[in-house]
């Protein structure tokens, strides 16, 4: 018998002037000791359902229709004393970031005991045991010293099994991941999906695990639904349903994965999703401003060279030298970076990736060694025409296409703002033209000047982002994440336009990444960055099939098995 | 197995995406969430329809006040002290009464409310533009320059409004003498009143700047080499005047009350340009002698207006602060 039923699951969330029905008549299952994948792109409705199940839906969201049995017992129409105590007691609850899902001023034990003792009738002898055994059971050695701990002493992964152990607590029968490992990295992700893997089976919990990771869902789950704007496009085995996708969706969304183990040309997009996407208006480049002739000098060696990059950031001021404090966020970093190619650097967060993209655009100093640019130094460059002439010729792309525009300034103003400043084009109405064929050329349409960034979704305000970095006709192009805040089918759309635009408009590129499968697709070199210190260089090629450094062969290994999907993009593909 | 054809998926997408934003700027903002949340809360209405009448009747003054209290040549001392309509010895001339020079108590607050409200706005507007400016610096710039804003604004708050007037109050008299004071009486009064006003708006400005100047639009423009000054000026500062005009709204009915306060002490406006608080002040002397109307009419006029103005500011700073919805 299964443990949650959903049947015909309808949520709706009244606005002022329609109702947008997340969830679209939805019905699942999960057995004990299974694990069940709910997975889709942002705004799927995925997460709805899972808090339609614990009863904490959003206001104005209601359940409109359809019903949901717990052990055959119907909850959606409880009332709210009688939810919460299904909550934490019969269903437990694992939230994304293990950073705030627990409360920093309780020390683990006391948070654990405070859930236990909630539930179950135990006296508090009896539950630190407990809290001590789950500990122990999530895999943190020591535990009986560990519990005594608060929470800024673990690290994120073990938080997020402090967080894993909190849902078991009273011995629920249905346990409800949300993300559980978006925020950890790779290394990390793999331990807690194991894990969690483990104790469902060994626990006899239902588990329904909800996430955008088509890595996560090959890697643990049985069974798995494909939700798309809320409606469940796909669902059964997991092994047939990434085998032999039936849905044109989730075909579209498995091939859109990127693959670590062999190295495509153009990513398969199946273009299902862009609703507001023009075809991409070609620009004959020779001719056009874009492609003019640039007052460039030639290089004959590496365009960019870093040669012992340090950074350190001051974590304690003081009016003495000795008493100050320093973060190395960078040590000693040295690499080349040839004319026309991409160079990856790939590593965990807080590897120092981000840092030194910005320490070579000058938006930081760095402490110690240098960065050539053709054959300027970057850090002894004292005249501000020189500063600029340099910014014009290295642009960036950033990772948040939510923070990374101006929400005041209209999309036009946005891509017009560097070519007014730099004197790129003479009179408004070039000027007007320019920003028109950006507009084109990146794939939104000239329409799209005249809105406002907030219009667009996440894809096309990085499509904005591109088309402003393009707009001072950079011959360097830094890609900080330029995908990961992305969904994977929309990922797939902007590393093929970076890569059209690489090679048409003859780009240099530093593509930075955490992940190893993008890196592989987009760049011809990658380095590998752990703490500060750049461990490996090598060819894209050489670095995944026979890597030096031991860290290296780490990062690979971790990386989630996408045997089943491998199948099902072949016969896309 | 459930599925759904790309087709229907795809029209699904379209039912959703159907609500057409109205066309033009003035229909978009009666269309706006904020005009609806306006719309919804009562009393806001309320105070917004008293706080246009209230404007309205100061900025009409002249055309609408039934006698012009600034007039030497119609006021007689002979209707001083006349009391309203409704009581004894009145006169149908003066519905409000008048006071002890025979002017006219309902032009006189028309009037009165008309200075006030111009000292307000005006003071207002310069503590906006000090506090703003320096807390743009203060939290781009950050470290020294940081530190020594930040520390003025400190000491600042440590001297109030009043002693701030006075002393400024005490040294212009010094140099312009007194008998310039009706003259420099109104800008004394704004120097003073934005001089301990500024110090909220730096701090909040600051506080907004230091958050946003680490967004990533900003590091963009920075990327393009755009000089600090325009950052602050066309990027950062449209992104940090949400709280600006909350505390504005608020500040607007304090600096009134403060006007006020002043003026009834003495060092605001001079008797001949009477404010609400100068009004007060001269209704303060004949309070126990029976004529109570002279002060408590403009008192009743300054309690309604900061209050009007009051309320709406509460409804826009919960308004705007997505936290509270």
């Amino acid at each position: 018998m299964s443990v949650l039923d959903i049947k015909d699951l309808t949520v709706e969330f009244p606005s002022r002037k329609s109702v947008f029905v997340a969830v679209d008549d939805v019905t699942l299952s999960v057995e004990a000791g299974k694990v069940l994948g709910i997975v889709g792109e942002s705004g799927a409705g995925k997460s709805t359902v899972g808090n339609a199940v614990i009863g904490l839906l959003q206001e104005p969201g209601h359940i409109a229709r359809g019903e949901i049995y717990l052990h055959g017992a119907r909850i959606d129409q409880l009332p709210y004393s009688e939810k919460r105590r299904l909550r934490g007691r019969k269903i437990g609850m694992i939230f994304q970031d293990p950073l705030t899902s627990l409360d920093p001023l309780q020390t683990v034990e006391s948070q654990l005991v405070e859930t236990i003792r909630t539930h179950l009738p135990l006296s508090s002898r009896a539950a630190r045991k407990r809290a001590v055994e789950l500990i122990d059971a999530v895999g943190i050695p020591n535990p009986g010293e560990r519990v005594k701990q608060y929470p800024h002493q673990f690290s994120g992964g073990m938080r997020q099994r402090v967080v894993i152990a909190l849902a078991l607590c009273a011995e629920p029968e249905l346990v409800i991941a949300d993300e559980p490992t978006t925020a950890l990295d790779v290394s990390i992700q793999a331990q807690i999906l194991d894990l969690m893997k483990r104790l469902c089976e060994e626990r006899n919990v239902a588990m329904m695990v909800i996430t955008h990771d088509m890595g996560v869902i090959a890697d643990i789950t049985d069974h798995v639904a494909v939700m798309y704007q809320g409606r469940l496009v796909e669902y059964g085995e997991t092994r047939q349903v990434l085998g032999t996708p039936n849905h044109a969706y989730t075909q579209s969304l498995i091939s859109a994965v990127p693959r670590h183990d062999v190295r495509v040309e153009r990513f398969p997009v199946v273009n299902y999703i862009e609703k507001a996407g023009t075809p991409q208006k070609q620009i004959d480049i020779s001719t056009h401003w874009l492609g003019k002739v640039r007052d460039y000098e030639k290089v004959t060696g590496p365009l960019v060279q870093v040669r012992d990059l340090d950074m350190r950031f001051e974590t304690r001021g003081s009016v003495f030298r000795s008493r100050r404090k320093y973060f190395q966020a960078v040590r000693k970093v040295s690499f080349d970076i040839q004319e026309g190619e991409t160079f990856g650097l790939v590593g965990e967060s807080g590897s120092g990736k981000s840092t030194i993209a910005r320490l070579i655009t000058g938006l930081y100093q760095p402490s110690g060694g240098s960065v050539q640019f053709g054959t300027t130094e970057l850090t002894s460059l004292k005249n501000r025409k020189e500063v600029l002439a340099m910014r014009r010729q290295m642009q960036m792309i950033f990772q948040d296409p939510f923070s990374s525009l101006n929400a005041r300034m209209r999309v036009r103003e946005i891509i017009a703002e560097p070519i007014r400043f730099h004197r790129l084009a003479s009179g408004n109405a070039e000027v007007r033209q320019i920003v028109d064929d950006l507009l084109d050329h990146v794939g939104l349409g000239a329409q799209a000047g005249k809105k406002f960034p907030h219009e667009f979704s996440g894809g096309q305000r990085q499509r904005i982002s591109i088309a402003r970095a393009l707009a001072t006709r950079p011959r360097f192009l830094i890609c900080d994440e330029p995908t990961s805040a992305l969904d994977v089918s929309i990922q797939a759309q902007i590393l093929n336009l970076l890569k059209d635009l690489q090679e048409e408009l003859g780009l240099t590129m530093l593509f930075i990444s955490h992940d190893l499968a993008v890196i592989r697709q987009m760049c011809n070199r990658v380095g590998v960055m752990r703490n500060g210190d750049l461990c490996e260089v090598a060819d894209c090629d050489r670095l995944f099939e026979a890597p030096q450094h031991a860290y290296t062969r780490e990062l690979l290994s971790l990386m989630p098995s996408l045997d089943l999907l491998s199948r099902a993009n072949l016969e896309t593909v | 197995m459930p599925t759904v054809s790309n087709e229907e998926a795809k029209a699904a997408v379209q039912d959703r995406s159907e609500a057409v934003a109205p066309q033009g700027r003035m229909a978009r903002a009666l269309d706006s969430d904020l005009f609806h949340a306006f719309l919804k809360s009562r009393i806001t209405v309320v105070a917004a329809i008293g706080t246009l009448i209230l404007f309205a009747l100061a900025a009409l003054a002249p055309w609408i006040a039934p006698h012009d209290p600034f007039d030497l040549a119609s006021i007689s001392i002979m209707d001083a002290r006349v009391p309203p309509v409704w009581m004894d010895y009145s006169d149908p001339r003066f519905p409000l009464g008048t006071d002890d020079q025979g002017r006219d108590l309902l032009s006189g607050i028309f009037y009165g409310m008309r200075i006030s409200l111009i000292v307000g706005f005006c003071s207002v507007i310069a503590a906006a533009v000090i506090g703003i400016t320096l807390g743009l610096i203060a939290g781009y710039a950050g470290g020294r320059v940081d530190a020594i804003i930040m520390r003025i604004a400190d000491v600042q708050l440590t001297f109030p409004a009043i002693l701030i007037a006075l002393l400024i109050d005490g040294i212009a008299n010094g140099i312009v003498g007194n008998l310039d004071r009706e003259v420099f009486a109104f800008y004394i009064l704004i120097v003073s009143l934005a001089l301990s006003f500024w110090v909220q708006y730096a701090r909040t400005v600051r506080g907004s700047t230091m958050v946003e100047k680490n967004k990533e639009y900003v590091q963009a423009a920075r990327v393009i080499g755009i000089p600090p000054a325009i950052i602050m000026a066309r990027h950062i500062l449209p992104n940090v005047m949400g709280p600006v005009l909350v505390i504005a709204t608020i500040n607007l009915a304090l600096a009134i009350v403060t006007e006020a306060t002043l003026s009834f002490l003495g060092v605001g406006m001079p008797p001949t340009q009477p404010s609400l608080g100068t009004l007060i002040a001269i209704g303060n002397d004949f309070l126990y002698s029976g004529e109570w109307w002279i002060a408590i009419f403009p008192g009743l006029a300054l309690a309604l207006l900061v209050l009007n103005v009051n309320l709406l500011g509460d409804w826009l700073r919960d308004a705007l602060n997505p936290k509270l919805r």
